[in-house]
């Protein structure tokens, strides 16, 4: 399997989007945003379908999108009453519009597939390394503002009274969320992207019993579902987002039901 | 010898579109004094606090904190906080948040050790490493205040933070304050509809009705008084 490169740029971007989105993920879940991230995926399919239209790489049409839109969406959501409505919105918009361009791109039905539900065999050394750059930048700001994320993301009441800039973490926490939809897409697909940010986390909050190892088990999770999709997909010859997808899917389930045991205990 | 003013609030006013909240209102407090603040609800006592902490802008007057803005710390304990019963927060890593002092993710030695003197401090040594979702009202309430205290605050507001706990989990609560008001100094402001326990360990209050305000030595509160001013 590694004598494909190919397999073995698949492996790397993996690798580095599963850290990524463990990492991310907590705060996602944290925050609760996960409805939230769906948007910022859908918007990075608009972002791709934009990026072909205009000859450019999917991926800096997707970040173009993401970021701008990131800001976008933060202030029309910043009141929660409104949060959900204002984002099915923007997502509704956004579909269309990557529609829209797929169209005027004149691009056929597969390219559109393999931005939606992402592709192995189309990331190249290239894409590694770029992917590679912003996953470290992302890494960089998280781990410079982490102390003000995690007490803004676990105790918002406390921030707040405490005078930290919760709307400046917020917008930072969004632009940092879009790169990481625009990295992880590469792989899963901009419509199931929210899989890798969303369930890894998820999953880990039922057994980790502090932030930290909520993080490591999220990695860890993410890592087992990439590394098993994109095996099972070499050797199947089947979709590596349908494996991924799944693989997270049942750990959720499994963390689920062994919450709902512990419960009953 | 009189205690050094740490809050002044002069002339202040707040007032929401038509609705004046509260105008006019003068009061200082010392270091070390234990005020409560009292008034029914939707008289402003929520508005005040806000003001106090910087979260909202007077309409006049202001909030001057002596000698300098800089040299009073505030911890402030609320009824609520919205923590999610599944989250990975244990109750030391909750009273840690507090610490954003330090460049790096993890805590230091020392601020390791701020957080074990609090955690003994406030009687939650036993359990610090529980779920904060996990634990009861009182030792949630009870891990709040801690988070407060870590950064060794001069001035502590508790924003009704005992009004959802039953009466010997607030006394309890409150007997930990008094002694950390006595043995530190460290002055307090009490927002309460209690008006037993505000007389058992203020000081001094400050009671908001509708028609203004009214403070003095605790000894001039009354449970009568509170009912009339809220008849007003």
């Amino acid at each position: 399997m590694f004598s494909y490169e190919f397999m073995r740029n698949a492996f790397a971007a993996g690798t580095i989007i599963a850290i990524i989105c463990g990492i991310m993920g907590v705060f996602v879940i944290a925050r609760n945003m996960s409805f939230l991230t769906h948007t910022l995926s859908e918007i990075g399919f608009s972002g791709a379908a934009f990026g072909v239209f205009a000859g450019w790489a999917p991926l800096n049409g997707m970040l173009l999108f993401t970021v701008v839109s990131s800001v976008i969406v933060g202030q029309l959501s910043a009141r929660s009453e409104r949060r959900e409505a204002a984002t099915s919105a923007i997502s509704a918009l956004f579909i269309g519009m990557g529609i829209l361009f797929l169209s005027l791109a004149n691009k056929n039905a597969s390219y559109a597939t393999s931005i939606l539900f992402g592709s192995v065999i189309g990331i190249s050394a290239g894409d590694v390394q770029q992917m590679l750059w912003l996953s470290l930048l992302v890494l960089l700001v998280v781990f410079v503002i982490y102390r003000f994320l995690k007490f803004d993301s676990f105790d918002h009441t406390g921030a707040r009274v405490k005078g930290l800039w919760t709307n400046t973490l917020s917008v930072t926490f969004l632009v940092l969320l879009a790169l990481s939809v625009s990295v992880a897409a590469q792989i899963v697909g901009s419509l199931l992207i929210f899989i890798l940010l969303t369930l890894p986390a998820a999953t880990a909050k039922y057994f980790a019993h502090t932030v930290g190892g909520m993080m490591v088990l999220a990695i860890a999770l993410a890592l087992i579902g990439v590394w098993s999709g994109l095996t099972l997909s070499y050797v199947t010859n089947y979709p590596v987002s349908f494996f991924i997808a799944a693989i997270e899917a049942i750990f959720y389930f499994i963390a689920l039901g062994w919450q709902k045991l512990q419960t009953a205990e | 010898m009189m205690a050094a003013p740490i809050l002044k609030l002069e002339h202040l006013g707040v007032t929401f579109p038509n609705h004046p909240v509260f105008s006019d209102l003068n009061l200082t407090i010392r270091q070390g004094e234990f005020w409560s603040i009292v008034g029914k609800n939707g008289v402003g006592k929520t508005t005040l606090m806000r003001t106090v902490l910087h979260q909202l802008r007077p309409t006049h007057g202001q909030v001057a904190y002596l000698p300098t803005t800089n040299a009073v710390k505030i911890g402030y304990v609320p009824q609520f906080r919205n923590i999610d019963a599944d989250y990975p927060l244990t109750i030391r890593d909750f009273v840690g948040l507090n610490l954003t002092g330090w460049k790096w993710p993890w805590l230091s030695r020392q601020e390791r050790s701020k957080v074990q003197t609090i955690l003994k401090r406030t009687g939650l040594e036993a359990i610090a490493n529980r779920p904060i979702g996990q634990a009861s009202g009182g030792e949630k309430q009870k891990a709040y205040l801690a988070q407060a205290l870590v950064e060794a605050p001069n001035l502590l507001i508790l924003d009704e933070s005992t009004a959802s706990l039953d009466p010997v989990t607030k006394t309890e609560l409150l007997d930990l304050v008094i002694e950390l008001n006595e043995s530190l100094q460290l002055t307090v402001l009490f927002v309460t509809h209690d008006i037993p326990m505000a007389r058992k360990y203020s000081s001094q209050y400050l009671m908001l009705t509708p028609n203004g305000t009214e403070q003095g030595p605790i000894s001039g509160l009354t449970q009568e008084k509170v009912w009339e001013g809220e008849n007003v």
